[in-house]
């Protein structure tokens, strides 16, 4: 007899299961074993054991409900679990040396980042109101720690509570709009409420639709809600600020896929009509205002802001075509913002942060490999052809041309010129300025470099060979 | 007079007092009163809950909110030395903003109940009167551990990310304790204790 048909399927949730178990495991070792390089050596055998548990257990071809229709297992959630699994493995491998010279390198950091992704895998598979929510507190409650968790950091903790205060008010907002539309409806069941929401939608539908885009909004870092998410990013230790730029960005694409996709799909008309004003300020405050920043993390904070605006704009145009290409925009994103925060992290020391643009002068002549890795990710991101950064733009403009929304092709593309100046401006800095005098040499710190690499190796391959990734998305979505 | 009547008078006697309460908890000048009057807000919503027949949802709430968390609550306020003045500094200047707040969510409260019959949920029906015998504990442990086996897990595990951030964030090692750390002992070096200091030879006077 097959063991697995026992627990009626519940296999399918291996991810989160293997991940719980390997959370409470890792606490109790990192008591007992007490030694800190060894939690982190632990935390990447977890995620390595958790995501060969997942590819061989809940491998999934069709969509099944779990959990009395609390849990969804399908293809896209797989495929973005697997994603998490491994930024987040790199993203611990680059901020391995940075947490040691900082003295933060506790076992407290791993398990935190570990429940975190719980909490983003939570909200993957989320297909009821209840588990989106519990998914949305399970991350920002580890994130809030992780931020303020270099305690002697005074930054850190002030953006830390910036971030808690706002990031309340966001989860208000949510839990408002999503109680207005359980009241309306009379069920938390995502696939129910899309039965019984027909158009036209009554006003108070409306109510809570604007309350769940603006916690949406909040939580992606769109203009007018994206005030908190410059401040986190410079204040936070970048190995956190790593983890906040990438991991959850595949967890609020999911949301903004789940909620307003699917379960208010009746309604978008008007969220989209909602999406429209947030997408554009989104894309024209992102990067203007990164033209004038000094500080790289400030820089890319903006830069992520801007990259919001493209992933609304996959929303907007309301097709399976368009949440395909906005699928593969944040999975282009994250892979990038992966390598270029990988690179400040390896170019920091003890006692020196590298996150101003001033200390990346002259880099290409100090430490070659940090400097070429830069030079593809940001090339990549300023959307240069053939790096996969140009294949996730010309996605968006394809589906918002193919939508009938020539203005916003206009208005992203002008956008996306600001934008090349303040990406080429770094790789300037790095190749053709002098270093300063006291500049420091490059440092050594084999696997870590080695990833980096990779990371943007695989920039290139994907960007030389993008169909392999673009008709997957495509696939997932359908 | 019929019993319906009567719960839907106690029914307003006791939202009465909730709101009442409220009010107190957002206007009283004391702190204390402040804790006092949400107190007496979750008592009355227990009661409330009384009357749709959800009894250990009332007791819980008692129990755990005003038994524990309020308690504490007021522990808080009285060991805290807070300055009254500061607090209550711009109360008049924002209290508009918060009656527009009010006023919206009333208006937005009014509306779904309006709603709730077009789209076809009855809201009007009270809950359905239960036998004598049935227990409002045992059926909600039913649910709670089958069909909602899942969030509840989740929620144990949100409730283990307080403790490990908790902990985390508060523990320190206090600096200026007055004991041996063998292991920093070992691991000194001479160049963490000694400076060697280069200088010109002082003049023979």
């Amino acid at each position: 007899m097959n063991p697995a048909a026992d627990f009626g399927g519940l296999v399918l949730a291996t991810p989160e299961i293997a991940l719980a178990v390997g959370i409470c495991a890792l606490l109790l070792l990192d008591v007992f074993l007490g030694r800190r390089a060894l939690t982190a050596t632990l935390t990447l055998a977890v995620l390595a054991l958790c995501a060969a548990l997942t590819v061989s257990y809940a491998h999934v071809t069709t969509r099944r409900l779990l959990f009395d229709g609390l849990y969804v297992a399908d293809e896209l959630g797989y495929l973005l679990k697997l994603a998490g699994f491994l930024v987040l493995a790199l993203g611990l491998l680059y901020s391995r040396a940075y947490l040691e010279q900082r003295r933060i390198l506790r076992g407290e950091y791993y398990v935190l980042a570990l429940t975190a992704l719980l909490g983003i895998f939570v909200l993957i598979s989320a297909n009821s109101l209840l588990t989106v929510y519990l998914g949305v507190e399970l991350l920002a409650l580890s994130v809030y720690a992780l931020v303020a968790f270099d305690r002697d950091s005074g930054v850190a903790a002030e953006s830390a509570m910036k971030y808690f205060v706002l990031g309340a008010i966001a989860s208000g907002a949510l839990l408002y709009g999503m109680s207005l539309i359980y009241g309306l409806t009379g069920t938390l069941d995502l696939g129910e409420i899309s039965t019984r929401l027909n158009s036209p939608s009554p006003l108070g539908v409306i109510v809570g639709l604007v309350f769940v885009v603006v916690a949406v909004g909040f939580k992606l870092g769109a203009v007018p809600f994206h005030m908190w998410l410059p401040d986190v990013y410079e204040g936070a230790p970048t190995s956190v600020t790593l983890f906040i730029g990438t991991v959850p960005k595949l967890a609020y694409f999911a949301l903004a896929l789940r909620l307003l996709a699917q379960g208010l799909g009746g309604t978008e008309l008007e969220w989209s009509q909602m999406l429209v004003p947030l997408a554009v300020l989104t894309l024209i405050i992102g990067n203007v205002v990164a033209l004038v920043q000094s500080n790289l993390k400030r820089m890319l904070a903006y830069s992520t802001i801007a990259n919001v605006g493209f992933i609304l704009l996959g929303f907007i145009a309301g097709t399976p075509d368009g949440y395909a290409a906005a699928l593969y925009y944040t999975l282009v994103y994250v892979l990038v913002a992966l390598g270029s925060f990988g690179v400040i992290l390896l170019s920091s020391r003890r006692g020196f942060e590298a996150d101003l643009l001033d200390d990346y002068r002259g880099l290409a002549q100090r430490d070659p490999l940090l400097a070429l890795c830069m030079l593809l990710l940001m090339f990549s991101t300023a959307g240069v052809p053939p790096l996969v950064g140009f294949w996730a733009k010309l996605r968006i403009f394809q589906v918002l041309w193919e939508s009938g929304h020539l203005w916003l092709v206009i208005i992203a593309a002008a956008m996306s010129v600001v934008g090349a100046y303040y990406y080429l401006r770094i790789i300037k800095l790095m190749y053709f300025d002098e270093p300063p005098a006291a500049a420091p040499t490059a440092a050594r710190g084999g696997g870590a470099r080695l990833a980096l690499g990779l990371n943007a190796l695989a920039v290139l391959a994907l960007g030389v060979a993008p169909a392999p990734l673009l008709n997957l998305c495509a696939r997932v979505l359908q | 007079m019929s019993a319906g009547v009567l719960v839907q008078g106690l029914f307003y006697a006791f939202g009465t007092v909730l709101v009442l309460g409220a009010l107190g908890v957002i206007g009283a000048r004391n702190p204390v009163y402040s804790a006092l009057s949400l107190v007496l807000c979750f008592v009355t919503a227990a009661a409330i809950w009384l009357l749709i027949e959800a009894e250990f949802l009332a007791v819980v709430l008692v129990l755990v909110y005003v038994g524990a968390v309020m308690v504490l609550f007021l522990f808080v306020v009285m060991m805290l030395d807070i300055n009254l003045a500061e607090l209550r500094q711009g109360f008049t200047r924002f209290a508009w903003l918060g009656c527009v707040t009010a006023l919206a969510v009333i208006f937005e409260i009014a509306g779904v109940v309006w709603a709730r019959g077009t789209l076809g949920v009855d809201a009007a029906r009270g809950p359905v009167p239960t036998a004598p015998n049935y227990s409002n504990t045992l059926e909600l442990g039913r649910v709670l551990y089958t069909r909602y086996a899942y969030p509840l897990e989740l929620a144990a595990m949100l409730l283990l990310v307080a403790i490990v951030a908790a902990i985390a964030l508060t523990m320190r090692h206090r600096v200026n304790l007055k004991q041996q750390d063998i292991n920093a002992q070992v691991a000194v070096r001479a160049a963490d204790r000694l400076r060697i200091v280069k200088m010109d030879p002082e003049p023979r006077p």
